[in-house]
């Protein structure tokens, strides 16, 4: 009996002197959630790089709220699970008040559930399908009526293109991005046998069939384009291939949404001349704050050949949004910075404001950028601020849903206009 | 509010600087013309392109010339000063262009930041294409004269026609002659008049131009009510469709046998590591990323010689990873004799610190590999069926790989010795052979062809950290399929993989494709367990 | 004769260590639950719901190594592709979570998951049907991949496919699999997969009760398969699978039916797996082609290795341990991980084939005999 009273005392104790250490250090922490190694290293490790980049360009100004930031990165391996496993780490046991994180859609979708359960707060960079808007993340990337819709409309208005071949990589991104193409498109005149659709695995390496495939169906006497959602790794024997086979930007350009500055850097770049590229951000976009990110960027990184692209621009946007929302709110409890965040205004990279709206997506300008030798891309056309929109407008079941997380009657990610309720969705 | 998102969409051009002024746009010198020009967006500066080209000046060809490369540029403070970038091995300079008619002068000491690019965008380039053609038409030898017709077939606009007609009769080649009715007849086809255009399918029938398939096709669609030229018309096309037919047949095989080759090449070391030595080398993707990382290294090393770094880079890359493969078969493999499954996830282990290793000296960013340009392009055997160059120079190689290998095994010494240990390993050994030396040898061969591979690889895909991984199922399946210990298996099997994946592709899909060869191949295992060219012998159990 | 002693010795011998390891893992497990489920969470000794769903994942990995350790231990059939198993059960879950989303999905169709009604689907397909029903589910996650592996092993058993030519084809198979899976139209989410699974019987996914029910679930179920696994291979069908082991031929010259015997091990060993992969997609919350991946299963490979193959408690601790390696270094150092891992294979298969079990046992046996022989040799070591 004694000796049990005094093993809980001595355990109380323990307890005690745990906790007044973990509070002992008055930090913000912030959580990094960009995979290190895998596949998707190649990309990630960029963004990880930036928000460190930033976090420290914060410190350097004082922190937030009289405290520094502090970052927590970990490594979810390019493993899906695994972003689900790491992101309750971030939240349970370092309890970091925002997360910087993911790239893939799989690994967002894997992180939403645990996001929502323990009510983090996470800014998501990289363009995706849409069809999404959560009460716990951010989408700073394009939608697709912020990419894919004005390329097609500057193609269509530039280069008089009649033909459609919508080629990408077979997953969520490009089929989505596919199916509100060809409902847009069908929607502007454009028939059915004008269109052409190909999927092709991740890592695709043979495009010898789908190039000359592509060659037929452009050489039918009208203008033919390719809208490419290609993505990653074989994106270089795709262009490659294009260009062996002899067809130039000038007969059937090809414009894509998933190879920026990065992307190029792997390229020899000199077929590719006049190729398309739809982004919000380019590295030769014409403003202040861009010259001075990027001397910022070369500087941190210490490699005067590392380029910037536009998940760097979304990253830098999100990191922006935040810390003024944090500020705003005067302390970093979620619930109180997501309502602040609601229509702040930070500057973007191009000269323009990207305002966070209440369906958790931001305002941003369309580029269409053509490609140069030196792998970076001429800016031939922006379009000022488009709002994103979480739910796509040409696709039946979706139209009828809309996003707004301010508006109290509505309070949802998924409200239907129809029904007048938000279907699923437990806050 | 969507709806308003959606009427937002549209386009904005970039406007370029400099005001347009109104004396400049009638003056006739080629500088001020270009002065307006840069001071138009791209859809003016299209339509523009035209009086550009008619100022009839030495320098207007070499300056829609420079145009279309987006050579030119002006200065940021004056923008009747322009300037043309040249470029001397890997220097840029700038040569302002003087005079009324923007003739080059020597180069200047000028600040690029002080420059601005006069810029075109696709369209603008196209417009400049034909203007070229047409400039050239007129004053172009054979060769670029007919180089023009061929830009401007199917593209003539009424007025062009009108011109080219004028020019006819001044030309004195055959060949000429013959592309110019081919270029007018396609014009023709549009006529409102019946006869003619019956007239002009006469030189269009068989021909396999795609602007003239077309251009029947179209002129099918516009006069449909008139019988008897649609029924000539379609006839014509058949007559196309049955030769295109044809090509397309051998276009497939051709992408079938590239595919092959590259089958053959992955899979050919690991014909000799496994199905000689009995070792699951997993490590042979990263072999071949090694050399296709030997390539990138040798580029670099010699930057100003491109053209000759694949014939440095083979034997080097052959030389790295026959090297790593001797390493792996000293220090690993020699201690697990007889146990192949061990030997698998040995081998397994070090291609996962190979991938890491170059992961971290190269960082897993995709390296950039250039291609020689005598290795870029293709060779048109006609308008419909022409073949890539590097394909065919891989298909080559991976021939000339294989007869050398055929060769050594056959008929040299080393060969022999090999054979030797494979078929028998203890009667070899008995009969005086070096069996560890053998062994280490064969691994190395093998390995250093995986090597030799991965140039030609690098030629085809990413130089990244993953790029062996992509290939080692691939490979196995091949050598699995065509039966192990058997060259000839090996180059059976991966050609006839090949072509049966691109045959399936337009059927299926490139994904279910891939699919059903390797359920294929995993029944056809089950049935013959020993491949398509089983080992002779008593020692196969 | 001296050998069959040798042999029922050492199983007594591992009989010992197998009841010790069903110990601790009925008493972490119980431990983990009550200290997550009753003490506050201030508490020093607070299981968080974090390191309960790292368990959780971890005994999954357990099962399946113990599924490979049964063929590849005791039978010698070096499986590449047992990841295939694992997810096809883990696919079979899945499929039974999202039909219990219901009408919640963010679309709020009644029947369709999220993902088809995005993709324009209009109906069902057949193969998503019953799948809403837990017995059902749960048969199909058996007989699933059980009619997998006994399709593929009758095959290959039949017609004498053994040895590495079995493990590519193994490897071939998920492979293929995995491609399958990553194609939109095959109605399985594609490249996504399943996930934002809402609850499991009516029980609340993400309540920690029912997280702690499935660890517990799962912990009673690995010492199950522990426990038939170990009478399996000490029954006659045991000693015969070990004499196919260590000599093919004979055993079919002595008249057994060799294939028969291969055969249903492996479908057990993929039932198994099956098993542990529809235990392993509740707790993660995902399933996605991904885990087809060739590299998944052959880490598996070398869970078994690391632990000591033909020990099945070597598998579980295996597993256990590379598993936890790997949570604890690709948080602290990334970019060693995988030359940790890579490393790990080439010294284990070279220096330790038998695996650290066999190795602990050796040291353990060689400190009994010095022990026993400097008292005086009198006790029989048991």
């Amino acid at each position: 009996m004694y000796g049990k009273k005094t093993l809980s005392a001595g355990l109380a104790a323990l307890a005690l002197a745990y906790t007044t250490v973990s509070v002992a250090e008055d930090t913000i922490k912030v959580g990094v959630l960009h995979s290190l190694s895998g596949t998707m290293a190649i990309s990630e490790t960029t963004l990880k790089d930036t928000v460190l980049m930033m976090i420290e360009a914060q410190n350097a100004k004082g922190g937030l709220l009289g405290k520094k930031l502090e970052a927590v990165v970990v490594d979810p391996a390019s493993n899906w699970p695994l972003f689900a496993e790491k992101t309750r780490e971030l939240l349970t046991k370092e309890e970091v008040d925002v997360i910087f994180g993911c790239w893939t859609s799989v690994s967002r979708k894997s992180v939403l559930p645990v996001i929502e359960e323990l009510n983090g707060l996470m800014f998501y960079p990289v363009q995706y399908e849409g069809e999404e808007s959560s009460k716990n993340v951010f989408y700073t990337g394009a939608a697709p009526n912020q990419q894919a819709i004005p390329a097609v409309d500057y193609l269509m208005q530039e280069a008089e293109i009649k033909r459609w071949v919508l080629a990408g990589t077979d997953y969520v991104y490009p089929r989505t991005t596919n199916k509100i193409l060809e409902a847009y498109l069908k929607s502007k005149g454009v028939k059915a046998e004008d269109i052409m659709i190909s999927y092709t695995p991740f890592g695709h390496s043979d495009w010898q069939g789908i190039v000359s495939s592509i060659k037929k169906f452009g050489s039918a006497g009208k203008a033919t384009a390719v809208v490419s959602t290609v993505n990653g790794d074989a994106n270089v024997p795709f262009y490659k291939e294009l260009g062996n086979q002899g067809i130039s930007a000038e007969d059937i350009p090809v414009v894509a949404f998933s190879v920026g500055e990065e992307e190029l850097s792997g390229f020899d770049t000199k077929p590719l001349l006049g190729h398309l590229a739809a982004w919000n951000y380019f590295q030769s976009a014409e403003s202040e704050a861009n010259s001075e990110f990027i001397s910022q960027w070369k500087a941190y990184i210490k490699d005067d050949k590392r380029v910037t692209n536009d998940p760097m621009e979304a990253t830098y946007i999100g990191f922006n949004a935040w810390a003024k929302a944090v500020t705003k709110a005067g302390s970093t409890e979620v619930d109180a910075v997501r309502s602040s965040l609601y229509g702040i205004k930070v500057p973007n990279l191009t000269g323009g404001y990207a305002e966070v709206l209440p369906n958790h997506h931001i305002s941003k300008p369309v580029l269409i950028g053509e490609i140069q030798a030196d792998g970076q891309f001429e800016i031939v056309s922006q379009t000022p601020e488009v709002a994103g929109d979480a739910w796509t407008d040409h696709l039946a079941e979706s139209a009828k849903i809309i996003s707004n997380w301010q508006d109290p009657a509505i309070n949802c990610g998924n409200y239907n206009k129809e029904t007048k309720k938000c279907s699923g969705q437990k806050y | 509010m969507k709806n308003l998102i959606a009427g937002i969409v549209g386009v904005w051009l970039v406007a370029l600087c400099g005001p347009v002024t109104a004396e400049a746009a009638d003056n006739g010198s080629l500088r001020a013309q270009l002065q307006h020009f840069s001071g138009l967006n791209y859809r003016q500066k299209k339509a523009a392109v035209e009086g550009l080209a008619t100022i009839e000046s030495e320098s207007t060809l070499p300056l829609l010339q420079a145009l279309l490369g987006g050579e030119i540029y002006f200065s940021k403070t004056d923008n009747s000063q322009f300037y043309q970038r040249r470029e001397s091995g890997a220097e840029v300079q700038f040569s302002p262009l003087l005079g009324d008619q923007l003739s080059p002068g020597p180069t200047a000491a000028i600040k690029p930041s002080s420059l601005r690019k006069l810029r075109v965008n696709n369209a603008v380039r196209k417009a400049l294409r034909q203007a070229i053609a047409a400039v050239q038409l007129r004053v172009g030898s054979e060769a670029e004269r007919l180089a023009a017709l061929e830009t401007m077939l199917g593209k003539l606009d009424d007025e062009a026609y009108l011109r080219l007609q004028q020019l006819q009769p001044q030309q004195s080649s055959a060949a000429v002659q013959d592309q110019f009715q081919l270029v007018l007849a396609v014009h023709q086809l549009g006529a409102a008049d019946s006869a003619q255009r019956l007239a002009a399918l006469g030189p269009l029938a068989g021909r396999l131009e795609p602007q003239v398939r077309a251009a029947i096709q179209q002129a099918i669609e516009a006069f449909a009510d008139d019988r008897a030229f649609v029924a000539e018309a379609s006839a014509a096309l058949a007559k196309t469709e049955q030769r295109i037919g044809f090509y397309r047949f051998v276009e497939t095989l051709f992408f079938g046998l590239s595919l092959g080759s590259v089958f053959l090449l992955a899979a050919i070391g690991l014909a000799i590591t496994f199905g000689v030595m009995g070792v699951i080398n997993m490590a042979h993707g990263e072999m071949i990323m090694l050399g296709a990382y030997t390539t990138y290294v040798v580029q670099l090393l010699m930057p100003a010689h491109l053209q000759y770094s694949l014939l440095v880079a083979v034997p080097a890359a052959f030389l790295v990873s026959g090297l790593f493969g001797v390493l792996i078969e000293r220090g690993v493999i020699q201690f697990l004799h007889g146990r192949p499954l061990e030997t698998l996830l040995a081998t397994f282990g070090i291609s996962l610190i190979l991938q890491q290793l170059v992961r971290s000296v190269f960082s897993p960013l995709n390296r950039q590999v250039a291609s020689p340009s005598w290795m870029s392009g293709a060779v048109e055997l006609n308008p419909v069926l022409s073949l890539t160059l590097n394909r065919l120079y891989i298909l080559a190689f991976s021939l000339l790989v294989f007869m050398l290998l055929v060769y050594l095994f056959k008929r040299t010494n080393l060969g022999l010795n090999v054979r030797a240990v494979s078929q028998n390993r203890a009667m070899a050994k008995a009969m005086g052979v070096k069996t560890g030396w053998v062994d280490a040898l064969t691994f190395g061969l093998g390995s250093g062809v995986a090597g030799v591979a991965g140039v030609a690889l690098s030629q085809l895909t990413n130089v990244g950290p993953n790029l062996g991984q992509s290939y080692i199922i691939d490979s196995f399946m091949v050598v699995v399929f065509g039966g192990v210990g058997n060259l000839i298996g090996t180059l059976v099997g991966a050609f006839s993989l090949g072509v049966a994946n691109k045959f399936l592709e337009p059927l299926t899909g490139a994904v279910m494709a891939n699919i059903l060869v390797l359920v294929f191949i995993i029944l056809f295992i089950q049935k013959r367990p020993q491949g398509l060219f089983p080992q002779r012998g008593r020692a196969a159990e | 004769m001296t050998s069959l002693y040798q042999r029922l010795s050492k199983l007594r011998g591992h009989g010992n260590v197998s009841s010790a390891v069903l110990v601790i893992l009925l008493f972490t497990s119980v431990y983990a639950s009550v200290c997550n489920l009753l003490l506050p969470e201030d508490s020093v000794f607070y299981v968080s719901t974090y390191t309960i769903t790292l368990l959780g994942k971890y005994l999954c990995f357990a099962m399946l190594a113990l599924a490979v350790d049964v063929i590849w231990g005791y039978c010698g059939i070096l499986s590449l592709g047992h990841g295939a198993f694992f997810a096809l059960g883990g696919y079979g879950m899945g499929m039974y979570l999202m039909r219990q989303v219901g009408d919640r999905g963010v679309y709020g169709h009644p029947e369709l998951p999220d993902f088809m009604v995005f993709l324009n689907w209009q109906q069902l397909p057949w193969y998503w049907q019953g799948m809403d029903m837990f017995w059902f589910a749960l048969l199909m996650i058996l007989l699933v991949p059980g009619l997998l592996a006994f399709v593929f092993g009758a095959l290959a058993f039949r017609s004498r496919v053994t040895g590495v030519y079995l493990s590519i084809m193994t490897q071939a198979l998920t492979y293929a699999l995995m491609l399958a899976f990553f194609r939109n139209e095959m109605g399985f989410g594609g490249n996504n997969g399943l996930t934002d699974f809402k609850d499991i019987l009516g029980y609340n996914l993400q309540a920690d009760g029912t997280r702690v029910s499935l660890f517990i679930i799962t912990a009673f179920c690995l010492a199950m398969a522990f426990l038939l696994s170990r009478s399996i291979m000490q029954s006659r069908f045991g000693r015969v699978v070990l004499a196919i082991r260590d000599a093919e031929p004979r055993s079919r010259f002595v008249g057994y039916r060799v294939e028969r015997y291969k055969l249903w091990l492996f479908v057990y060993s993929a039932l198994l797996a099956a098993l542990a992969g529809a235990l392993y997609v509740p707790q993660v919350g995902i399933i996605n082609p991904g885990e087809f991946a060739p590299l998944n299963s052959i880490e598996v490979v070398v869970w078994v290795a690391v632990g000591g193959r033909g020990t099945l408690y070597g598998a579980i601790i295996g597993a256990l341990l590379v598993n936890y390696a790997k949570t604890r270094f690709t948080a602290i150092w990334p970019d060693a991980w995988l030359f940790m891992l890579g490393a790990l294979f080439v010294f284990i298969t070279v220096f330790l084939p038998q695996g650290l079990s066999a190795y602990v046992a050796a040291k353990w046996q060689q400190y009994r005999h010095a022990k026993s022989t400097s008292k005086g040799a009198q006790h029989e070591p048991c």
